[in-house]
C-alpha cells in the first residue's frame, strides 16, 4: 500500500564519492578510479571486478602504507557495498557495509553506512534487522540523509504493524522537500491502519492537494486521491468519494481506476448519467488495461439502467467481440511464452539499451503477452527474477568470450614455447661463457679496488710502477740474487750501477707516487661505470631470459583450472537461467491465464447481458409500435 | 452485477490484479531462493574474472616490459572530449572516441584506462593528441610529448586532460 520512493539503492556514498574524492588531481590511485569509471557508466560487474581486485592486491602488501590505494581504501571499501548493492549482491553488499560499520571510520560514515544496511534490511523485509541498523545511527548524521532515516524508520514501523508509531514520525516529515508528498500519502495510510478513519481521509485529503510539477509527486497524490475515493466509496460517502477521484489527472498512471472508480461513485447515488462519462472515456481507452475491460462492461450497464437498450445491446456486443479478441490474444501470448518468445524478447540487446525497455516491449508485435505484463512487470519479485535471469545471460556471454581468450592463451603459450625452446640452450651457452668472463673481470677489479683501499692507509710506491718499470724492478731483482760473492769487485761495481739505477727507479716511483694514485683512482673510477654497466646488462639478460621462460612456462594449471571453473560457472548459469527463465514463464502464463479467466467471465455476462439488452429493446421496441 | 464489478474494481485497487497477487505469492519464495543462488554464481564468477585477469596481465603484460596509460578530465571541466589518440615511439598506441555515456563518466571523477601495452626497459616518448569542443563552440586540437623512462616495474602514466593542455602524472 505505501511505497519507499529510493531513486537508487546504496547510491549515497557513490554520489559523494563522484562529487568529491574520485578527481583526477586528488585521486592517488588510478586503478580505484578506473572502477569508478565503469560504475559511472553502470558497469556494475567491471566496476567491481576491478575494485575487488584492487583491495585485494592492498590486502596482500607488507607496507599497505606504502600503496596508493591506501589513501582512499575507506572511501573503496564503501564503493564496493555500493557497486554490490547496484549488482544486486545483497549479501556481499550486507557484509562490505557491516566491515565499514566496525571499521575505524568517521562517524558521519558509520552512519551512512548504517542507514544503508537498514533499507537493505527493510527491502528483504528483515524489518527487526532494519531497526537494529538504525538503532546505531548515533550523533552527526550526512544532512544529505536525515529525512531519509527518518522516512526509512516510518515505513519500517509500518511494515511491522505499528502504524500509530509510524505516524509519529511521518508526521515530522511533511515539510520535507525530499519527501513531503510521499510523507503525506504514507501517513494517510498509517492514520488508515491505525482505525483513525476520519484523521486518515484528512490527511489523505491533504496529500491528493499538494501542489508540485514533480511527476512522482503528482503520481503519488492522485494515489492520495484514489485512495480516498475508495475510502469514502466502501463509507458510502459517495459524492466526496466522487470528489477525490475527479481530481486525479486523466493522464495520469491512475487515471484509468479513478474513472471507473468515478462512474461507480456516481452510479451508487443513482446519477447514472453522470457514470456514463467517466465510463465512456474509459471505455475507449487501452483495451488491455483492467480498468478499460470492467467500463466496456459497465457503460452497455449503465445504458441499461438508463432504459437505453439498444445503445447498451450495441455497446455490449462491442464489449463481447473485444473480449473475444482479448481472449484469443492472451492465448497466443500464453502459447508465445511456452514457446520461449518472451524470454527471448527479454534478453534483446537493443531494447535493454533504452531506460524504458520494460515499457517498450509493449510496443514489440512479437511479444504481444507483455501488452498483459505490465502489472506483473513492475512487481519486486518479478523484478529481481527478470534482472537476476538478465545478469545471467550477461554472464554466459562472458563465459563465451573467457573460453576464447583461455584457447587463446594455449595457443598464445604454445607459440611461444616453439619459438623459444630451440633458441634458449645456445643463448645460454653464450651467456655463460660471458657470465664467466665477466665474474673473473669482477674479482680483478675487487682485487684493484682493495689495493687502492691499502694504499690510502698504507702507500706502496711499487703498486703503481709501469710495465716498464716493474721489468726494470724485476730484472734488478734478478741481478742481484745472481750477485753472490760480496768480496768480488767487479760485482761490487755492478751493486752499485743496480743501486743507482734502483734508486733512479725509487725516485720516480717516489716522487709521482701522488699524481699516480690520482690516476689510478680515476682509471678505477670509470672502471667502476664500466662495471656497473656490464653488471646492469648482465641482470637485464638474467630477467629477459627468466622472462623468456616465464611466458611459456607454469600456465598450463592455471590455464586449465580456470578452464575448469568457467565451464562448470557455465553449466550452473546455464541451469540457474532455465530455473529462473522457468520460474518467469510459469508466474506470467500465471498472470495471463488469471487475465483471461477474468475476460472469460465477463464475457459470459456480457453475452448474458447483450440477449437481456435485445429482449428489452425488442420489448420497447414492441410497447412503443403498439402504443397509440 | 453491480456488486460484482463493484467487488472487482476494489480488487483492482487494493490488491492490484487477483491473478497477479496469486501468481506472485507463489513465486515469491522460490524468486528469493533463485535469488540468493544467483548471488552466489555472481561472487563466484567475480572470483573467476579476477584469476583471469591476473593470468592475463601476466601473460601478456609483464610487470618488466607493463605500461599502462590512463586518461582523467580535470575538474570543473566545460569542454567536450571528442576523441584521444596516444603515440608511444611513434607507433599507434590508442584511439578513442568518446560517446556521451564515457564523457559523463570522466567528468565525474572516474578514470579510463586507455591502453595496456609493453615497451623494453629504458627511454621511451608518448605523444598525446586531444580532439574535442570548447563550451563556446569552438573546435579545438592540443598535442604534447612527453619522455618517459621505464624501468623494472609496471610504468603507469596518468594524462589529465583541460581545455587549456595535457599533463601527465608519473604513478
Amino acid at each position: 500500500m505505501f511505497r519507499v520512493p529510493f531513486p537508487a539503492i546504496g547510491l549515497l556514498l557513490f554520489g559523494s564519492l563522484v562529487m568529491s574524492p574520485a578527481r583526477s588531481d586528488e585521486l592517488r590511485d588510478l586503478y580505484f578510479g578506473e572502477a569508478l569509471f565503469y560504475a559511472h557508466r553502470g558497469l556494475w560487474f567491471d566496476a567491481l571486478e576491478r575494485l575487488d581486485t584492487e583491495i585485494q592486491q592492498h590486502d596482500g602488501v607488507d607496507e599497505p602504507e606504502l600503496d596508493s590505494l591506501y589513501y582512499h581504501i575507506d572511501d573503496a571499501e564503501f564503493a564496493l557495498g555500493d557497486f554490490e548493492l547496484r549488482y544486486r549482491m545483497h549479501h556481499r553488499a550486507g557484509r562490505a557495509i557491516r566491515a565499514v560499520l566496525e571499521g575505524d571510520v568517521d562517524e558521519l560514515v558509520r552512519n551512512d553506512a548504517a542507514y544503508r544496511l537498514a533499507r537493505l534490511h527493510f527491502q528483504k523485509g528483515q524489518y527487526a534487522d532494519a531497526q537494529q541498523a538504525l538503532g546505531r545511527i548515533q550523533g552527526k548524521i550526512p544532512a544529505a540523509i536525515r529525512d531519509d532515516i527518518e522516512f526509512l524508520r516510518g515505513n519500517i514501523l509500518l511494515a511491522e504493524g505499528r502504524p500509530a508509531e509510524a505516524a509519529d514520525i511521518l508526521e515530522q516529515l511533511q515539510d520535507s522537500a525530499g519527501f513531503g508528498g510521499f510523507a503525506a500519502y504514507n501517513l494517510g495510510i498509517a492514520l488508515l491502519q491505525d482505525g483513525q478513519q476520519q484523521a486518515a481521509r484528512d490527511q489523505l485529503d491533504k496529500a491528493g492537494r499538494i501542489v508540485s510539477d514533480d511527476p512522482a509527486v503528482l503520481a503519488i497524490r492522485d494515489k492520495s486521491n484514489l485512495v480516498l475515493g475508495t475510502v469514502l466509496l466502501e463509507s458510502d460517502q459517495y459524492a466526496e468519494a466522487g470528489a477525490a477521484f475527479n481530481r486525479v489527472r486523466l493522464d495520469g498512471p491512475f487515471a484509468n481506476q479513478a474513472l471507473l472508480s468515478a462512474g461507480w461513485a456516481a452510479m451508487s447515488t443513482d446519477q447514472i448519467e453522470k457514470a456514463v462519462v467517466p465510463w465512456s472515456i474509459l471505455a475507449e481507452r487501452e483495451v488491455t488495461d483492467a480498468a478499460t475491460q470492467e467500463a466496456m462492461l459497465a457503460l452497455p450497464y449503465a445504458y441499461g439502467k438508463l432504459d437505453v437498450h439498444g445503445r447498451a445491446a450495441t455497446y455490449y456486443g462491442r464489449a463481447l467481440d473485444s473480449f473475444g479478441i482479448e481472449v484469443d490474444r492472451l492465448n497466443e501470448s500464453i502459447v508465445s511464452i511456452r514457446e520461449g518468445k518472451f524470454l527471448e524478447a527479454l534478453v534483446r540487446e537493443e531494447i535493454r539499451h533504452d531506460k524504458d525497455w520494460i515499457i517498450r516491449l509493449r510496443e514489440m508485435p512479437q511479444t504481444p503477452e507483455t501488452y498483459y505484463l505490465m502489472d506483473l512487470l513492475a512487481t519486486h519479485d518479478f523484478q529481481t527474477g527478470l534482472q537476476n535471469y538478465l545478469d545471467l545471460a550477461d554472464l554466459r556471454k562472458k563465459f563465451l568470450a573467457w573460453q576464447w581468450s583461455l584457447d587463446s592463451f594455449d595457443d598464445m603459450v604454445a607459440i611461444r614455447h616453439d619459438h623459444y625452446e630451440p633458441l634458449l640452450p645456445e643463448v645460454d651457452q653464450k651467456f655463460r661463457e660471458l657470465d664467466s668472463r665477466l665474474r673473473l673481470r669482477i674479482e680483478q677489479h675487487r682485487i684493484l679496488t682493495r689495493r687502492l683501499h691499502d694504499m690510502l692507509t698504507t702507500p706502496r710506491p711499487e703498486f703503481l710502477a709501469t710495465r716498464d718499470e716493474r721489468a726494470i724492478l724485476a730484472r734488478i731483482e734478478d741481478l742481484e740474487t745472481r750477485l753472490l760473492n760480496p768480496d768480488d769487485p767487479a760485482e761490487e761495481t755492478l751493486r752499485q750501477r743496480i743501486r743507482r739505477v734502483k734508486g733512479v727507479l725509487t725516485w720516480t716511483l717516489e716522487t709521482e707516487y701522488h699524481a699516480r694514485l690520482t690516476r689510478f683512482d680515476a682509471n678505477l673510477r670509470s672502471l667502476n661505470e664500466a662495471m656497473a654497466v656490464a653488471h646492469e646488462q648482465n641482470e637485464a639478460y638474467v630477467r629477459a631470459r627468466q622472462a623468456a621462460t616465464h611466458s611459456y612456462v607454469g600456465y598450463d594449471k592455471p590455464v586449465e583450472r580456470l578452464r575448469v571453473r568457467v565451464r562448470q560457472a557455465t553449466e550452473e548459469v546455464e541451469l540457474m537461467m532455465a530455473r529462473q527463465g522457468h520460474l518467469l514463464e510459469v508466474v506470467a502464463i500465471e498472470a495471463l491465464v488469471a487475465r483471461r479467466s477474468r475476460l472469460e467471465n465477463y464475457r459470459d455476462k456480457a453475452r448474458f447481458a447483450l440477449a437481456d439488452s435485445y429482449d428489452r429493446a425488442t420489448q420497447a421496441q414492441a410497447r412503443r409500435d403498439l402504443a397509440p | 452485477m453491480l456488486t460484482f464489478l463493484r467487488i472487482v474494481m476494489i480488487a483492482l485497487l487494493v490488491g492490484g490484479p487477483a491473478g497477479v497477487s496469486v501468481a506472485q505469492e507463489l513465486s515469491g519464495d522460490d524468486m528469493r531462493s533463485l535469488d540468493d543462488q544467483v548471488q552466489e554464481i555472481k561472487s563466484d564468477v567475480l572470483s573467476i574474472a579476477s584469476e583471469l585477469n591476473n593470468l592475463e596481465e601476466r601473460l601478456l603484460y609483464p610487470s618488466n616490459t607493463q605500461v599502462a596509460v590512463f586518461i582523467a578530465i580535470a575538474r570543473d571541466e566545460t569542454f567536450r572530449l571528442d576523441a584521444v589518440q596516444i603515440e608511444i615511439d611513434g607507433e599507434l598506441a590508442a584511439h578513442h572516441i568518446y560517446s556521451f555515456n564515457e564523457l559523463e563518466a570522466l567528468k565525474k571523477g572516474g578514470v579510463q584506462r586507455i591502453y595496456t601495452g609493453n615497451v623494453t626497459t629504458g627511454e621511451h616518448q608518448m605523444s598525446i593528441a586531444v580532439i574535442g569542443k570548447l563550451k563556446n563552440g569552438d573546435d579545438f586540437t592540443q598535442s604534447d610529448t612527453i619522455a618517459f623512462a621505464k624501468k623494472v616495474e609496471p610504468k603507469i602514466l596518468g594524462v589529465t586532460l583541460t581545455g587549456s593542455g595535457i599533463s601527465v602524472g608519473d604513478w
